[in-house]
C-alpha cells in the first residue's frame, strides 16, 4: 500500500518546473523560433473527396513574384510510408505518400507553397489550379468492403498481419477463447446491442507546427510541435533518404497533443524545402487545418452480446467492432486492438471472449491516436451493457462491477493473445484498487441516494450513472525509454530524457522521481528532454508510457548514481562502501554520522583523486503493462419537454498507484474528464453531402467552456504498484473513457431512454423520449 | 506602414503590412508569449489588454492600435518578477501545456481589476472566451480565486 509519508519528494505537489516561464510567456514553443530568411509554407488540399488529379497547373503560382519553391506529386519522393509515429516496423499499414496523384479526402494534401511571406503564400496557394477525375466516394464505413479501393498502387503492410486494400479492409484483428455462441444461447439472460461513436477532433491549443533549418555543420535540424521526437527522425529519414545521423529533431514546449501530434505530419516537407532551398521553413497549421486535415478520433460501431445467469454472474461476450480509419490507415490495428485489449481484462471471470474487429478505409477524415485509443469506443459499449444488464437482472450495477472486476493477483486470457500488432503479454494484476474506487466514488456522488430517485427540479429530472475501467502503463515489450544523469560541480545533476513532455508534467515527475533515488531535491535536477541529439533514447509520449516506462528509466539511472556516489563519499570518509547511506544531499557515515555532501563528492571527483565524472546511462523497458483503474460517476438532470442536459456533477476515483505529484494526476484526470464529457455531449464532426466538414472551427465545433463546467471531482485512491517507480502506474489517458458511458446511464436512470450513438445532443434526448414515449402510448393503446 | 505601439508601456515602432493583425506585427517583433491558436477570436489565446480592454488580437488591425497601450502577459509580470496572478497559476497546478495561459491569465488580471472578489459562476463567466483544453478548467478556476485572495489581502488589487 501507499508510502508516501516514507517519501520525500515523491506524493509532493511540486509545481510544474515550466509553469513559471509558461505564465510569464518566456518559455518557446515551435512557431515562437525565427529564423533569419525563413521561408514560409502553405499546404494546398484537395476539395474533392475522391479523385485523380488529371491536371495540376501550378504556373500561375510559379510565376508569382517571391514564391520560391512547390512541392507536389511531380516533384516528391513517392515512398509509401505510415505517418503514424509509432515504434519500428511501425504496425500501421504503408498506404501513404507525401503526395499523390490520387485524393482520398477532402483535406488530402495536393501541393505545398514555400515563399519569401505568408501573404504570398497564401496568394500562391489560391492561383494552384486542379482538374480532378472524380471517383464514387464512400462515407459509409458498412459499405466500404463492397466498395472500389482506396488504395491500389502497392500499398502495403510491413508486419505480418492482415491487410487487404482490395476489400477497403486495413486491419484485421480477432479472438476466441471457449465456446461463446453455445454459452450465450444457453445463458439466462442475452443482452446484444450496436453502439456508434463520433468522429472528433484533439483540439490542443496549439495548432501542428514544425521549422527546420541546416546548422553550421550542414546539419538538419528540425523543430516541432511533436510527442514523438525520435520516431520522427526515423520517419523523415525513411521518407526523404537521408541518413539518421544527417537529422536532428528537437521538441521545445508543446501545447498539449493527446495523440494528434503522434503524427509525422510536417516534419519531411519542411525538411524537403530546407534541403532543396538551404534555407530555414516554417509550417503552422490554421485552426481549420488541423480540423481537416490532421487526425482525428476514430469513429466506431460496436456490436456487443454479453451473457449472464440468474445470478449475475457474467457468462460469455461477444465485441465485433467495425472501425472508420478514414482514408489512411494510421493506427488502424492498433487502436482497433486496444478497444478489445484494454476494456475485455476488465472481466476476467467471464470464461467465453470473442473479439472480431476490422478497420475500414472510408473517404472521410483520417483517425489517429486519441486519448484513450479505442478504449474510450469499447468502454462507451460496455459500460453501457453492464448498465442494462445489471437493470434486467435487478441488481446494483456496482455489486456486478465490484464482484466481477479483475482482481490484485489474477489475469486474463486476453492479456496474451490481444497485443498492438502482434501477440500479447501474459500477465497478473499486481496492484487493483477498483473496488475501492467504487465505492468511494458512490459515496462522493451519494449513488444509493441519488439512484433510481428521478429527482425532480421543475421540470427538469435527475439521474445518476456510473462506467469503470483499465487501462494501461505503455505498451510491454515495444516501449523503451532511457535517462542519463551527471553531477555537476555543486552536487546538482543534470537529468537527460528522451521522453516528451506535452504539458503533462513529465519533465517535474521524472524530476521527483530522480530526487527521490538520490535522496536530493527536484530543485537539483535540471532536466533536458525530447532532444534527438542530446537527450537517449525515447519512443515519446504515447500509450500512458512516461510515468511507468520512463520513470522506471530514470529510477534505474538514479540508483546507478547512488551506486556511485556511494563509492566515492565512502572514499572520501575513508570508510567502507557498506558503512555509509546517502541522507539529505550527502552521504553519511552510519557509526559516526560524519558526512561529506554531494558538492563536496562532486569535488572530489572531479578534481581531486581518482578523477572521474559520476554519470550513468540506463534503458528501461517492460515486460508488463500493469493497468490503472477507474470508476466514473456522473449526475444529470434532463428536461424531458427540450432534451436539454445539464450535468451536475462527475466523480472520478481512480487507482494509478502512487501518485508522483497528486495535483498533476488531478490535473490529468481532470482534463481527460472535461474533454470526455465534451465529446460526449457537444463536439462533433458535421459533413456535406461530399464529405467535406463544415464545422472546422471553434465556434461551430464547440469545446466545453468555464460557463459549461459542471463539478468536477477526482478521487486519488490508495494503492501501490510493485513493479512502478515508487508504486506509480500511468493516469494519462484512462480518465477520458467514463463520461460517455456514464452520462449515457445517467441519462437512462433520469428518463429512461437509451443512446446508442454519441453524442448525446438535446435533439437526440428529445427524439427518444418522444419515440420511447410514443412505443409507449401505442403499446397502451 | 510605419507605426508606433506603447508594448508594455515601452514605445515601439514597427513596419507592418496595413491589413496586418496586432498579432501577426506583435509576434513578428518579438513579443511571441502572444500565442496563435485560432486566428478567428475564439480561443482567447493572443488575448492583449488595450487601453484597459480585453481584446483578441488576432480580431484587430494592428493599424487600428497606433499609440495605444497595448499590455501583453509579460507587461503584467516576468520570470524574475511575477505577478501574484501568475505565481497562483504556477502554484494551483493551472498550467499544463502553458499555451492558453498567457491569455489565461491576462483575462484574470482584467476579471479582478473589474471585481477583485468574483464568485465562481462571474469567474466562469469571465472565463468564457478562453480555451484550454489540458486541465479542464479545475485548476484555473482555483488559481483566480487564489490570486483574488492574494490581491484582497494584499494591496486591493492594485499589483
Amino acid at each position: 500500500m501507499a508510502k508516501t509519508d516514507c517519501f520525500k519528494s515523491v506524493g509532493k505537489n511540486i509545481p510544474k518546473i515550466d509553469s513559471l516561464g509558461l505564465s510569464t510567456g518566456e518559455e518557446k514553443f515551435t512557431d515562437d523560433f525565427c529564423f533569419p530568411r525563413q521561408i514560409y509554407c502553405k499546404l494546398v488540399y484537395s476539395s474533392s473527396p475522391f479523385a485523380k488529379i488529371i491536371n495540376l497547373d501550378l504556373s500561375g503560382a510559379e510565376k508569382l513574384s517571391g514564391v520560391v519553391e512547390i512541392l507536389s506529386y511531380k516533384n516528391t519522393p513517392s515512398l509509401f510510408h505510415t505517418t503514424a509515429g509509432q515504434g519500428f516496423p511501425e504496425p500501421s499499414p504503408y498506404d501513404t505518400k507525401l503526395f499523390d496523384q490520387t485524393v482520398r479526402f477532402v483535406g488530402d494534401r495536393i501541393a505545398l507553397i514555400a515563399a519569401e511571406n505568408p501573404v504570398i503564400a497564401e496568394l500562391a496557394a489560391r492561383k494552384i489550379k486542379i482538374e480532378y477525375q472524380e471517383f464514387t466516394p464512400v462515407f459509409n464505413p458498412q459499405q466500404s468492403t463492397s466498395s472500389p479501393p482506396l488504395h491500389f498502387q502497392g500499398e502495403h503492410a510491413v508486419i505480418p498481419v492482415p491487410y487487404l486494400p482490395e476489400k477497403n479492409i486495413a486491419a484485421k484483428v480477432g479472438f476466441e477463447i471457449g465456446a461463446v455462441d453455445s454459452v450465450l444461447k444457453n445463458s439466462d439472460l442475452v443482452i446484444n446491442k450496436i453502439y456508434q461513436t463520433h468522429y472528433a477532433s484533439h483540439c490542443a491549443l496549439e495548432p501542428h507546427s514544425a521549422i527546420s533549418y541546416f546548422d553550421s555543420r550542414g546539419r538538419l535540424v528540425i523543430i516541432s510541435s511533436t510527442q514523438v521526437p525520435f520516431h520522427a527522425r526515423r520517419i523523415v529519414s525513411q521518407i526523404l533518404d537521408l541518413p539518421v545521423k544527417f537529422i536532428r529533431v528537437i521538441k521545445p514546449r508543446i501545447g498539449g497533443g493527446f495523440g494528434g501530434k503522434q503524427e509525422i505530419l510536417l516534419e519531411p516537407l519542411v525538411a524537403l524545402i530546407t534541403l532543396r532551398t538551404k534555407r530555414p521553413a516554417r509550417l503552422v497549421l490554421s485552426r481549420e487545418e488541423v480540423f481537416i486535415s490532421t487526425r482525428t478520433r476514430h469513429p466506431m460501431e460496436i456490436e456487443l452480446s454479453v451473457g449472464a445467469d440468474k445470478q449475475g454472474s457474467l457468462t460469455a461476450i461477444s465485441m465485433k467492432a467495425l472501425m472508420n480509419t478514414g482514408a489512411y490507415g494510421s493506427h488502424a490495428l492498433t487502436v482497433l486492438s486496444n478497444t478489445g485489449s484494454k476494456t475485455l481484462p476488465l472481466f476476467n471471470k467471464i470464461k467465453n471472449i470473442r473479439f472480431h474487429a476490422h478497420s475500414v478505409y472510408t473517404n472521410l477524415p483520417v483517425g489517429g491516436a486519441y486519448r484513450g485509443y479505442g478504449a474510450t469506443q469499447g468502454y462507451f459499449a460496455l459500460g453501457q451493457q453492464i448498465d442494462i444488464l445489471a437493470r434486467e437482472l435487478k441488481v446494483d450495477v456496482l455489486e456486478i462491477y465490484k464482484q466481477q472486476h479483475i482482481k490484485s493477483g489474477e489475469t486474463s486470457p486476453v492479456f496474451e493473445v490481444l497485443g498492438e500488432g502482434k501477440e500479447g503479454t501474459s500477465q497478473n494484476i499486481t496492484s487493483c484498487q477498483l473496488t475501492e474506487c467504487i465505492d468511494q466514488g458512490s459515496q462522493k456522488i451519494d449513488w444509493y441516494g441519488k439512484r433510481d430517485k428521478r429527482i425532480k427540479n421543475g421540470h427538469w429530472v435527475r439521474g445518476v450513472g456510473m462506467a469503470a475501467g483499465m487501462q494501461g502503463s505503455g505498451i510491454p515489450r515495444v516501449d523503451l525509454a532511457s535517462a542519463y544523469i551527471k553531477i555537476n560541480d555543486d552536487g546538482s545533476f543534470n537529468l537527460n530524457i528522451g521522453a516528451t513532455d506535452l504539458g503533462t508534467g513529465s519533465d517535474t515527475i521524472l524530476a521527483q522521481i530522480a530526487a527521490e533515488t538520490l535522496h536530493t531535491d527536484p530543485s537539483q535536477l535540471i532536466v533536458l528532454s525530447s532532444d534527438t541529439d542530446t537527450t537517449p533514447f525515447d519512443v515519446g509520449a504515447y500509450a500512458s508510457s512516461t510515468t511507468y516506462i520512463s520513470g522506471n528509466a530514470v529510477r534505474k539511472c538514479a540508483e546507478k548514481i547512488k551506486t556511485k556516489l556511494i563509492t566515492a563519499g565512502a572514499e572520501l570518509l575513508q570508510v567502507q562502501p557498506q558503512q555509509v547511506s546517502l541522507e539529505n544531499q550527502a552521504v553519511v557515515c552510519r557509526k559516526d554520522k560524519r558526512r561529506c555532501s554531494y558538492e563536496e563528492i562532486a569535488r572530489y571527483s572531479l578534481y581531486s583523486e581518482n578523477q572521474h565524472q559520476i554519470q550513468a546511462t540506463t534503458s528501461n523497458f517492460s515486460n508488463q503493462s500493469p493497468p490503472p483503474f477507474i470508476a466514473q460517476f456522473a449526475e444529470v438532470e434532463i428536461n424531458p419537454f427540450t432534451g436539454e442536459l445539464k450535468l451536475l456533477n462527475f466523480v472520478s476515483a481512480v487507482d494509478c498507484g502512487q501518485p508522483i505529484n497528486p495535483l498533476l494526476v488531478e490535473g490529468q484526470v481532470e482534463g481527460a474528464v472535461v474533454n470526455g464529457i465534451s465529446y460526449a455531449l457537444t463536439e462533433q464532426y458535421k459533413f456535406s453531402s461530399a464529405g467535406r466538414m463544415q464545422n472546422a472551427n471553434f465556434k461551430y465545433y464547440h469545446l466545453f467552456r468555464t460557463p459549461d463546467l459542471c463539478k468536477v471531482k477526482t478521487i486519488i485512491v490508495n494503492s501501490y504498484e510493485q513493479s512502478g517507480p515508487f508504486g506509480a502506474k500511468s493516469i494519462g489517458e484512462i480518465a477520458i473513457n467514463g463520461p460517455m458511458p456514464a452520462i449515457a446511464n445517467a441519462i437512462f436512470d433520469a428518463v429512461g431512454i437509451r443512446l446508442y450513438q454519441s453524442p448525446f445532443t438535446p435533439e437526440k434526448i428529445y427524439q427518444a423520449i418522444h419515440c420511447c414515449h410514443k412505443e409507449l402510448t401505442e403499446r397502451r393503446q | 506602414m510605419n507605426g508606433t505601439f506603447i508594448v508594455n508601456k515601452v514605445a515601439c515602432n514597427f513596419s507592418f503590412n496595413p491589413t496586418a493583425r496586432l498579432l501577426t506585427v506583435l509576434r513578428d517583433n518579438g513579443f511571441t508569449e502572444v500565442k496563435q491558436g485560432c486566428q478567428e477570436g475564439l480561443c482567447g489565446a493572443c488575448l492583449v489588454i488595450i487601453d484597459q480592454q480585453l481584446v483578441n488580437s488576432c480580431q484587430v488591425l494592428a493599424a487600428s492600435c497606433l499609440q495605444k497601450q497595448i499590455t501583453t502577459v509579460k507587461g503584467i509580470g516576468t520570470l524574475h518578477h511575477p505577478h501574484i496572478i501568475q505565481e497562483a497559476f504556477v502554484e494551483a497546478g493551472a498550467v499544463q501545456c502553458g499555451f492558453c495561459t498567457p491569455g489565461m491569465v491576462l483575462a484574470t488580471y482584467n476579471l479582478l481589476n473589474q471585481i477583485p472578489q468574483p464568485s465562481e459562476e462571474q469567474i466562469k463567466q469571465f472565463l468564457d472566451g478562453n480555451l484550454c483544453r489540458c486541465t479542464g478548467y479545475v485548476k484555473i478556476i482555483n488559481a483566480v480565486k487564489i490570486a483574488a485572495r492574494r490581491l484582497n489581502q494584499g494591496n486591493h488589487g492594485k499589483n
